[in-house]
């Protein structure tokens, strides 16, 4: 045991030779530069992978995608506690950021929970618990993206994706216009309302047509264009000063229409323009060109 | 011996048979631990072994019960978890690289990650890599078909490979402001795949059983992975360790060396190069007990780094 007793200089601490040294300084910054490759690769093939898909949402609350990429640990604990089964974490290779949160509205949408247990669970932040109102969710904006597939606005009364909304009547409404087609039937159109949509993707889940859905959840980035800040909206100017900014217009009377509202064009039987003093017979106005058909019908 | 041997130069210099490039040389001991079997029995030459699997596979399981059987003692994986509802747990270097890039996280994660460390700091980091990290299971198998096969050789890098990647990881996290490691790291890429599904994320585990097996012995857990190597930074004063406190017994037959899955620590705890006393005290031992179990002279013991005496 004696030869344990002894303390006994490693390498390292003795002197090191210039030749050594300058190996020792070759050898390090191989390691180093070899460890600084594998993370520059691993760093630049997350900047390339975060772009997230447009039908990949991610749950209620969470940070923008930036900073819940910074935040989310993926625990998967937001997934455990969702109640529908609605949110999973991505796999390698499905497109989305490993191991984080997202769900597919085509899937299943979200139920948008009054509770949020999803936000409830999540222990970094990466889901914020400032979103205590479900309904001030913005997990990403309905469109109606297929006009041309989409049955309301082939004039059928589909109406599915309105009557499933949640905020119905707010986030999606039904405008009513003129079915230039058979030129004598309404089309309800549903449409969408940024201010009240969450993006909980319920009118996407449930769209009629089979395969893709006419109308889709995506993320707000890509549903909405900037608003155009420098452009004055001249009504709401109005409204907030109280008066017109621009003084009131001067209003020509239009012949023949002086007892109605300024800016009614509208004419109705009997109210064709005189022509040497008789009222021009069966006035109507002129048809759009090859738009419509008549039938003849009369209410 | 000291300078040359230990700064690796020198090949014509006679090397240390009980060094680590000593145990290259005899070459590759096929079956450690059959003296240990003959001498204590089958049971006790695995002790170790079949604790720690047991922990790893315990550990795995109680994940694994929740969405198996719907039993949810254990909720999330071993990023962050919820144990009974009530004990959050995070693993810190997850929280680490959350700072390097930018955000600051709920008092649960920074309490489970709290809870976590103070476990670590105390009773020694690398516990984490042998005792519950499921990668342990993947490169200790490549480590034993390696050494059933005899397959030799190979190029490992070096063992401070680990350490730079773990610096560049936080740097990265920074510079992108996002878990940027989290996008391959294999450790909780392969618990979480084993929990909430893979995808393609086999291909990362079965690329580091191929890379330890055929290219780099020991190659991922030993030299490049730097959630290992955050966690052997925390646990450089932990209190429990392995002592060769029987080391007058050893009969150079180089099993714990075999074995050993960071054999240069042994040397200087076993044959007192650089220190006097028999305790493994560096950071890198994974306190993963299989040179206790495969010594048949049993000089080996697990015991606190306040155990200096030698019997």
């Amino acid at each position: 045991m004696a030869m344990n007793d002894k303390v006994q200089s490693s390498g390292r601490a003795e002197p090191v030779a210039p030749a050594s040294r300058r190996r020792f300084l070759k050898d390090a910054a191989g390691v180093a530069g070899g460890a600084g490759l594998l993370a520059l690769g691993a760093g630049m093939y997350a900047k390339q992978a975060s772009a997230l898909p447009a039908t990949a949402i991610r749950p209620p609350g969470a940070l923008p995608e930036d900073d819940f990429l910074a935040a989310c640990v993926r625990c998967g604990l937001c997934v455990r506690d969702c109640p529908y089964k609605t949110l999973k974490l991505a796999e390698l290779g499905d497109g989305v950021a490993t191991g984080t949160p997202y769900f597919e509205a085509r899937d299943i949408p979200c139920e948008m929970c009054e509770d949020i247990p999803c936000v409830v669970a999540c222990p970094t932040g990466a889901l914020d618990r400032a979103l205590v109102d479900i309904a001030k969710a913005k997990m990403g904006l309905a469109v109606l993206i297929d006009q041309e597939n989409c049955l309301n606005f082939l004039g059928l009364r589909c109406d599915v994706c309105y009557r499933v909304c949640p905020v119905i009547d707010q986030a999606i409404t039904l405008e009513r216009i003129h079915n230039p087609r058979s030129d004598r039937h309404a089309m309800l159109l549903p449409t969408v309302h940024s201010e009240y949509c969450t993006g909980c993707g319920k009118c996407e889940k449930a769209c009629v047509l089979p395969g893709e859905s006419a109308i889709k959840v995506l993320p707000i980035k890509l549903a909405q264009g900037s608003k155009a800040e420098h452009y004055l909206r001249g009504w709401e100017e109005k409204e907030a000063a109280g008066k017109s900014l621009i003084g009131d217009q001067v209003e020509l009377p239009v012949r023949g229409l002086e007892g109605k509202a300024y800016g009614d064009t509208r004419v109705e039987p009997g109210q064709g323009p005189v022509q040497g003093g008789t009222q021009v017979p069966d006035y109507a106005p002129a048809k759009p060109a090859g738009g419509g058909l008549d039938s003849g019908w009369k209410p | 011996m000291s300078a040359h041997a230990s700064s690796g130069a020198a090949p014509e210099r006679k090397v240390p048979p009980t060094s680590v490039r000593g145990a290259a040389m005899r070459g590759v001991v096929a079956r450690p631990g059959r003296e240990a079997v003959e001498a204590k029995g089958w049971l006790r030459a695995h002790k170790w072994l079949l604790l720690r699997r047991a922990s790893q596979l315990g550990i795995l399981a109680l994940f694994l019960v929740g969405p198996w059987l719907g039993w949810w003692i254990v909720k999330g994986n071993l990023s962050s978890s919820l144990t009974l509802g009530v004990l959050p747990l995070t693993d810190p270097f997850l929280v680490a690289q959350q700072l390097a890039a930018g955000q600051w996280p709920y008092q649960e994660a920074l309490l489970g990650a709290g809870i976590v460390l103070a476990f670590y700091l105390l009773f020694g980091g690398r516990l984490f890599c042998s005792w519950v990290c499921p990668v342990n299971l993947v490169t200790d198998a490549a480590a034993w078909l390696r050494r059933r096969l005899g397959l030799k050789g190979g190029k490992a890098p070096s063992g401070s490979t680990r350490y730079w990647l773990l610096g560049f990881v936080l740097v990265i996290a920074a510079a992108t402001g996002s878990l940027a490691w989290e996008w391959v790291n294999p450790v909780s890429m392969f618990h979480r795949g084993l929990i909430f599904g893979f995808g393609l994320a086999w291909g990362i585990v079965g690329g580091i059983f191929f890379y330890d097996l055929l290219i780099a012995p020991r190659g991922w857990c030993g030299h490049l992975c730097p959630q290992g190597a955050f966690y052997a930074l925390i646990g450089r004063a932990a209190v429990v360790k392995v002592s060769a406190d029987k080391r007058s017994a050893c009969n150079d037959c180089m099993d714990c060396f075999a074995v050993c899955p960071e054999p240069q620590v042994i040397r200087p705890a076993l044959k007192g190069v650089g220190q006097d006393h028999p305790l493994i005290l560096d950071a890198d031992c994974t306190t993963c007990g299989r040179c206790v179990d495969v010594c048949g002279k049993d000089v080996f013991r697990i015991t606190t780094r306040f155990n200096r005496s030698e019997s």
